[in-house]
């Protein structure tokens, strides 16, 4: 029999800014989830959207499109709803290697924040964008690249992914711009370790519980949603990834 | 039979001879119900062949249909439907022009069931080029369109040469213009039937529980031309957020689906086994073998499973496991048993 979950409505009591364009939302209840595993965040009026969870009661926001930007003018005291968590979250084993990219840090960085990196390699635009960077830096050996060379790493993340050895690690965890992490799967498939990359995807969806069929992936037909978000490279490798996606009409991109 | 005669036999033996061990008597009359229980499920729970004819003029590996809006947007969830045991599928409701649905919440698991206003999100004529290759593969794919008008259901009928069938939304209820709000009009739901139907396809009307007598609605679908009716589509419902005191869908109201409807569904499909004589695909609510068969009872000759897929991915191949023997009869049997 279906159980009700309704949105839980939740009052922030905390905005931090974190970079010009990153704000984390803090709120007033905690919500158990794994790392890698999201929340489907209500803003009445505007639009639900998926997003990760930056700490058990936080969520970490950067301004892209119309309920991103509602949600970047929000003040302690306002609710918002949250569902959640869905999907299946990160598996690591052994010796683990993080590779984030801008924004897609925030599943790696409760990930970080759970003991559970060894290496993390964190890649932005700018300086200004490494968010959590401070607090990767305690927890994890971090080595940050940056596409304006303001900070570490004078180009991409995939860079200094080409001068360690990814062999070494048992699990490698990625989230970020698409791009990048098909560079990332590139280079595993090369070394014949793409079932050691756990890839966490970004899709549209809508319902966030694997029925309406809004976020489902060439050519398996596995929901993004509720089969992944975090999906391993030997999957992928054949799959739509890097090569198109679906808009909320279901057109391709 | 078996049950009572068990259970008189005990009673009197309990009357006369066991006064003082009552608890042994206790726990061996419930072993022995129990046990009765069982045997008696195992002989008389029906058991259906595979259907070998035609249903609604579409050829179904077994009477279970992915019903419209569930997985539906991709040839390749679909095909995945399939493989995971669906009878059939139905793809997700494609309109004249591209859609992107209404602003979230548009589904919210509640108790019992589902609550969700998607709006008709859809692709359009970029469908063509997406089911394509599920449709050179497989005979049952119907495709579900839906439109504002009869010229517009024919437009996009025109899209699909190779549709195994086609399935009417006059029945979505959240949509302005689309599906309910012209599907309660007789005439319009005949004059839309009218317009698909010269495609020489299979037209599978499906219908809208929205209305004082879905018989009315039914017997329109008939005169129209229809090869099945299909029946229901969600309820209109709504529920609100205490915690922000508003509707909890974007659109603000919905539709409900799930065995919260199951109840509902049986009563249309009962209603419309008296009222028409086209094949009926029950819609609303199966989650089990025995809602199959109770689907089948009312008038069913098919059913469409959407919901059930929430809690169980694999709930096709697991309702076959239950409802098919080599053995079993034939669904015809039992279809319509349940009126006088």
């Amino acid at each position: 029999m279906i159980e009700e979950h309704m949105p839980m409505v939740v009052t922030i009591t905390k905005v931090l800014y974190e970079t010009p364009t990153i704000k984390t939302i803090v709120f007033d209840e905690l919500f158990n989830s794994r790392p890698g595993q999201f929340c489907m965040v209500w803003v009445p009026g505007v639009d639900e959207i998926p997003m990760a969870f930056s700490a058990a009661n936080a969520i970490t926001v950067m301004r892209v499109g119309d309920a991103t930007a509602a949600l970047s003018t929000l003040k302690e005291g306002d609710k918002i709803g949250i569902r959640g968590p869905f999907g299946n979250g990160f598996f690591t084993t052994g010796k683990v290697l993080a590779i984030g990219g801008g924004i897609g840090v925030t599943p790696l960085f409760t990930l970080a924040t759970n003991g559970g990196i060894d290496t993390f390699l964190f890649g932005a635009r700018t300086a200004k964008e490494l968010v959590f960077a401070d607090e990767l830096s305690d927890v994890t050996d971090l080595r940050i690249a940056t596409d304006d060379g303001t900070m570490g790493h004078h180009g991409f993340v995939t860079d200094i992914l080409d001068q360690i050895d990814a062999t070494e690690y048992d699990t490698i965890c990625t989230c970020g711009p698409e791009m990048m992490m098909k560079g990332i799967l590139d280079r595993l498939v090369v070394k014949g370790i793409e079932s050691r990359g756990q890839f966490s995807l970004h899709r549209y969806m809508k319902c966030g519980v694997g029925v309406c069929g809004s976020c489902c992936m060439d050519y398996e037909g596995l929901r993004v949603c509720r089969d992944g978000p975090v999906f391993t490279g030997d999957i992928l490798k054949n799959s739509e990834f890097a090569n198109y996606y679906r808009d909320s009409s279901g057109r391709k991109e | 039979m078996r049950f009572h005669l068990v259970f008189a036999f005990f009673s009197k033996i309990s009357l006369y001879d066991c006064l003082g061990t009552y608890e042994v008597f206790v726990h061996l009359l419930l072993g022995f119900i129990n046990a009765s229980r069982t045997t008696y499920n195992a002989i008389d729970m029906i058991k259906l062949q595979i259907p070998t004819e035609k249903i609604g003029d579409v050829p179904l590996d077994n009477h279970m249909l992915l019903a419209a809006g569930i997985l539906g947007t991709t040839a390749a969830s679909l095909s995945r439907m399939l493989f995971l045991g669906a009878g059939g599928v139905v793809t997700k409701s494609i309109g004249p022009e591209p859609k992107n649905g209404h602003h979230g919440p548009s589904l919210i698991p509640i108790s019992g069931g589902i609550l969700n206003s998607m709006g008709l999100p859809n692709p359009s004529q970029e469908f063509t080029d997406e089911i394509a290759p599920l449709l050179a593969v497989s005979k049952s794919v119907v495709i579900s369109i839906f439109g504002g008008t009869p010229e517009e259901f024919a437009k996009v009928a025109e899209w699909f040469p190779n549709a195994s069938a086609f399935e009417l939304n006059l029945s979505c209820p959240h949509a302005d213009g689309y599906g309910s709000a012209i599907g309660t009009n007789p005439r319009i739901v005949r004059e839309c039937t009218e317009a698909v139907k010269v495609f020489d396809k299979p037209v599978w009307v499906k219908i809208t529980p929205n209305v004082t007598d879905i018989g009315v609605i039914g017997r329109a679908a008939e005169i129209g031309g229809a090869d099945a009716i299909v029946a229901i589509n969600t309820i209109r419902a709504m529920r609100i957020s205490t915690g922000m005191r508003c509707p909890v869908l974007g659109n603000k109201f919905g539709g409900l689906s799930g065995t919260a409807v199951f109840s509902i569904a049986i009563r249309a499909v009962y209603d419309l086994y008296e009222a028409c004589s086209l094949p009926i695909i029950g819609c609303g609510g199966v989650s089990t073998a025995d809602n199959v068969l109770e689907m089948m009872m009312a008038g069913a000759s098919a059913v469409e499973i959407g919901s059930a897929v929430y809690e169980n991915i694999n709930v096709f191949s697991d309702i076959s496991k239950d409802l098919y023997d080599a053995n079993g009869i034939p669904a015809a049997e039992i279809v319509g048993c349940a009126h006088d």
